[in-house]
């Protein structure tokens, strides 16, 4: 017992360091940075205002890692193939065309609304599909054996669309209206920022209304509370977890339109490392619930976006923005070693386990 | 009558389910790029087998779940074959140009629709008939596969055997030829069984019936050679052991003789996948804990290799192979523990995603400009030395071949003495509950932590003996995808076996090695594969005992001792 308790402790004295390390380090980078100076007051605010937008758009697949999670306490590895074979397909087959007869600049609002539905349904039936053929028959399984399919599948979606539409980049196109700059309250920020993240709140309140106010999001809050009692109140539990799924996958489908816009081109590799970032932002804000999911999204949007400039140039480091994705995963990885109830999240990981 | 209708529907239902299938490996080029592989001369290529065989499994698949008489079943079986060949004939339509000598209608959203497929598909004919001929290999596909399932157990699994053996072979032709056929008897052989690509089609036919005539005769046979070792004393039987052993260590030995230099390299590459695979099968198969970002520790092998012995700037010791071996082994090691420390209270898919974190991290920083000053960054490693004993260097695939042998037969004998040992033991009470094992008194920390050490000591010796076969490294060798790689084939050889670690190994890195086609849809066919074999065959093809019952689980009950039985 005695032998149990100092090797315990021991361990708590190695995270303690690493975590004092850390935080040595940001706040050193951070003091260093101020001093320094190397960026004007616009700058920062452009990284901010940059790191609100990408944050809405891991929020937005987030949700979907969330409901999910929620429900099967599985990690839906294949999520980002959801965002990005939504997009992927809405720009080969709608976008481009629409481009071409003009009708995207024409009726930019009309045009850009079809494409969003066309990038949600088509991620809703991959969704659909994934979950009848890989995770549906793995139901009872162990719990390694979804997270496994989930990795195949995720393999398997992205060189279907690379072999389905080649492995280049597509630009998507640029739409006119969406062009310049908007001034508000003396701030100037890109347009297409301001319509990420006007469309990510406005999806994410929908959402959530959808999860707390509706039938069906009762049904879905019941079967993440207990599959099998809610099957005895009479809920259809196959359904309701292809409905999780379905709805996930249309918040993913959707944010893979924003992606586009803000970033303006598509590619088959596009969604695995906004779908890890993704499942970050969740859990850093807590797995299971749509503001944590929101709150954890847009944290880690701002952090990525500030932090290299703001922590890694201070420590003298050298082309701190090739370092961004280093940001987002040790920022992943501190969060499920230290805090892996997130922010403002309960503890799932450990009970369920 | 309702019984006959839902059967009708199932047909109807694998028919669509297989068209779908069918067309989607055309839309995705499978079918166009695999079609350049020939298996039995100009008349049956890769593509073709990869377009029907899901038409024929189709069938064979709803035969099976069919109780009707023979003729309904085949009738079934040609239904369902038909109703993916009007799916395949859409997709003709779709492709064909509106305007003779344009490019087809789908072509400017798919880049894979086009008239090199659209040939394929119609056999070369033109159009009508073509369509029809279409039509009727896919309904003939359909009731053929239909029919395997009406065939005598006796004869099906010889049959289905056979099949493959020759669908194999001729896979391979290519590689056969090459290594074996270009003088003396293997000449001969070549002239008779081969054509100038692929299997000749007598030469198939009788490949064909001397492996099912073999078999025919192996399965009369085993059952006595079973019976006959059973009643041999246990002295005799250690004997017949020890005997096939050295005879698979003798074939090993002066295997790179007979496989010649081409085939030896890929041998090589599954070697070094075996050393990883039996690293990450401690990890994993063992100790249950799924670690996504294992490639870290093959990377940092290979770097501390590099560093140590780069003749160029880079290199800060100019060491020797050997001297700097230990220091890559240990470097992996001490990464193990320092990235296992951390997750020591993390389970299941967080550990995954934690892991998988870890592998990405020390990628981007390898990559980054960082730390280019010491390891190179994009550049890489150069002008690493070749390992030596006295004059000898291992420069060619034969030389290395031996070196990552002896590596591999450590590897294989240590985790073979580890797996019963109290070490092994601790480690798969751990794998099946934490909770209790730690009751029993199992120091978890530092079990866990001696599994991600030694998982990571393989894959170290792995990555140093790459760096020194390829002598000089990029961080782009060090991806994500080695990870994926070492995982699907463990768990296709099944998790916690070491011959599974074998043979997984050489499906998955040696078949893709020796057909180029794969390149391309290699990480395509993993995922899919993945998925078939969770959902169909958890425990891997080569399973060991222990996992088999625990991934069956649900499934099965476990088996009682037979004395249990007896006693009922």
């Amino acid at each position: 017992m005695r032998q149990r308790l100092e090797s315990i402790s021991f361990i708590d004295i190695i995270l303690w360091l690493f975590r004092t390390l850390i935080i040595v380090a940001v706040i050193w980078g951070t003091v260093a940075t101020i001093f320094n100076n190397p960026y004007s007051a616009e700058n920062w605010i452009d990284f901010l205002v940059f790191g609100i937008a990408q944050g809405s758009l891991y929020a937005l697949i987030a949700l979907g890692y969330m409901l999910v999670y929620g429900i099967l306490f599985m990690i839906n590895f294949a999520h980002g193939e959801f965002f990005m074979s939504g997009v992927f397909t809405a720009t080969v087959f709608v976008a481009d065309p629409l481009n071409q007869i003009g009708f995207l600049n024409a009726h930019p609002i009309l045009a850009l609304i079809i494409i969003t539905l066309v990038a949600m349904a088509v991620s809703m039936g991959i969704a659909l599909l994934t979950e009848r053929v890989a995770y549906r028959p793995l139901r009872r399984a162990p719990r390694l054996v979804p997270l496994i399919t989930a990795i195949g599948a995720s393999f398997f979606w992205q060189y279907f669309f690379r072999g389905l539409y080649g492995s280049g980049v597509h630009a998507f196109p640029t739409v006119d209206a969406l062009k310049g700059n908007l001034t508000i309250a003396g701030i100037e920020i890109l347009k297409t920022q301001v319509v990420v993240i006007v469309a990510s709140v406005l999806l994410l309140i929908a959402l959530y209304i959808f999860v707390m106010r509706t039938k069906t999001g009762k049904a879905i809050r019941a079967v993440a509370e207990d599959k099998d009692v809610a099957a005895l109140m009479g809920i259809d539990v196959d359904r309701t977890i292809a409905i999780t799924f379905a709805t996930g996958a249309a918040m993913a489908g959707a944010a893979g339109i924003l992606y586009a816009l803000l970033f303006r081109q598509v590619h088959f590799f596009m969604g695995f490392v906004p779908g890890i970032k993704a499942f970050t932002a969740a859990v850093l804000g807590g797995i299971g619930s749509v503001p944590g999911a929101a709150l954890g999204g847009l944290f880690l949007g701002v952090f990525e976006s500030v932090g290299p400039s703001l922590f890694l140039e201070g420590l003298g480091i050298t082309a701190s923005y090739q370092l961004k994705d280093v940001i987002a995963f040790t920022m992943l990885v501190l969060v499920l070693i230290f805090r892996p109830q997130g922010i403002i999240g309960e503890r799932l990981a450990e009970e369920k386990a | 009558m309702a019984v006959q209708e839902t059967d009708w529907r199932s047909y109807l239902r694998v028919g669509m389910i297989a068209g779908l299938i069918a067309v989607s490996v055309s839309l995705i080029g499978m079918v166009e790029t695999f079609n350049g592989r020939a298996i039995i001369g100009e008349y049956l290529s890769l593509g073709n087998l990869l377009l029907y065989g899901a038409i024929f499994g189709g069938g064979f698949v709803a035969a099976r779940q069919h109780k009707g008489s023979t003729a309904s079943c085949l009738a079934g079986g040609l239904l369902l074959g038909a109703i993916s060949g009007v799916m395949l004939n859409l997709l003709v339509l779709a492709g064909t140009p509106r305007v003779a000598g344009g490019d087809p209608f789908l072509r400017q959203y798919l880049l894979n629709v086009n008239n090199n497929l659209l040939a394929i598909l119609l056999s070369g004919l033109p159009q009508p008939s073509g369509s029809l001929a279409l039509l009727g290999i896919s309904s003939l596909m359909g009731m053929l596969g239909a029919a395997i399932d009406r065939v005598t157990p006796r004869f099906r699994r010889p049959l289905l055997v056979s099949l493959g053996v020759v669908l194999l072979v001729g896979l391979l032709s290519e590689v056969v030829i090459l290594a074996w056929g270009v003088r003396g008897l293997g000449l001969l052989v070549r002239r008779l069984l081969f054509a100038r690509k692929g299997l000749s089609l007598p030469g198939a036919v009788v490949l064909f019936l001397i492996v099912f005539a073999l078999h025919l005769a192996w399965t009369a046979f085993s059952p006595k050679l079973k019976a006959w070792t059973a009643r041999a004393p246990e002295r005799r039987r250690k004997q017949l052991y020890r005997g096939k052993a050295a005879i698979g260590i003798i074939f090993l030995l002066f295997l790179p003789f007979f496989l010649r230099t081409y085939l030896t390299e890929v041998v090589d590459n599954v070697g070094l996948y075996v050393l990883m695979g039996l690293g990450l099968n401690i990890v994993v198969g063992y100790a249950g804990l799924l670690d996504l970002g294992y490639v870290a520790f093959f990377a940092i092998g290979a770097y501390t290799m590099g560093v140590l012995t780069s003749q160029a700037d880079l290199g800060i010791a100019q060491m020797s192979f050997w001297s700097a071996l230990p220091f890559s082994v240990m470097a992996a090691v001490l990464a193990g523990i320092i990235l296992g420390v951390p997750v020591l209270r993390m389970r299941g898919d967080y550990l995954a995603i934690v892991t998988l974190g870890f592998g990405e991290i020390i990628r981007i920083l390898v990559l980054s400009d960082a730390l280019a000053p010491f390891i190179g960054g994009a550049q890489g490693i150069l002008k690493i030395p070749k390992a030596q004993i006295g004059d000898f260097r291992f420069v060619t695939p034969e030389s290395l071949y031996y070196l990552i042998l002896i590596g591999c037969l450590i590897a294989v004998f240590l985790t073979w003495r580890l797996r019963d040992s109290r070490l092994g033991r601790q480690w798969m009470a751990m794998r099946e509950d934490e909770d209790v094992a730690e009751a029993m008194g199992i120091n978890l920390v530092s079990t866990k932590l001696l599994a991600f050490g030694i998982g990571a000591a393989f894959s170290g010796l792995s990555g140093a003996i790459f760096a020194t076969k390829l002598s000089s490294i990029f961080p782009h060798s060090f991806n994500l995808l080695i990870s994926i790689n070492v995982l699907c084939l463990i768990i296709v050889g099944g998790m916690g076996s070491i011959p599974g670690v074998v043979v997984g190994a050489l499906v998955l890195v040696g078949l893709p090695e020796l057909l180029r086609e794969f390149a391309e849809y290699r990480l395509l066919m993993y995922g899919a594969l993945l998925i078939v074999m969770m959902i169909a065959r958890p425990e891997g093809f080569w399973p060991s005992a222990v996992r088999r019952r625990e991934l069956r689980g649900d499934e099965e009950p476990i088996p009682e001792p037979s004395s249990a039985a007896a006693g009922d």
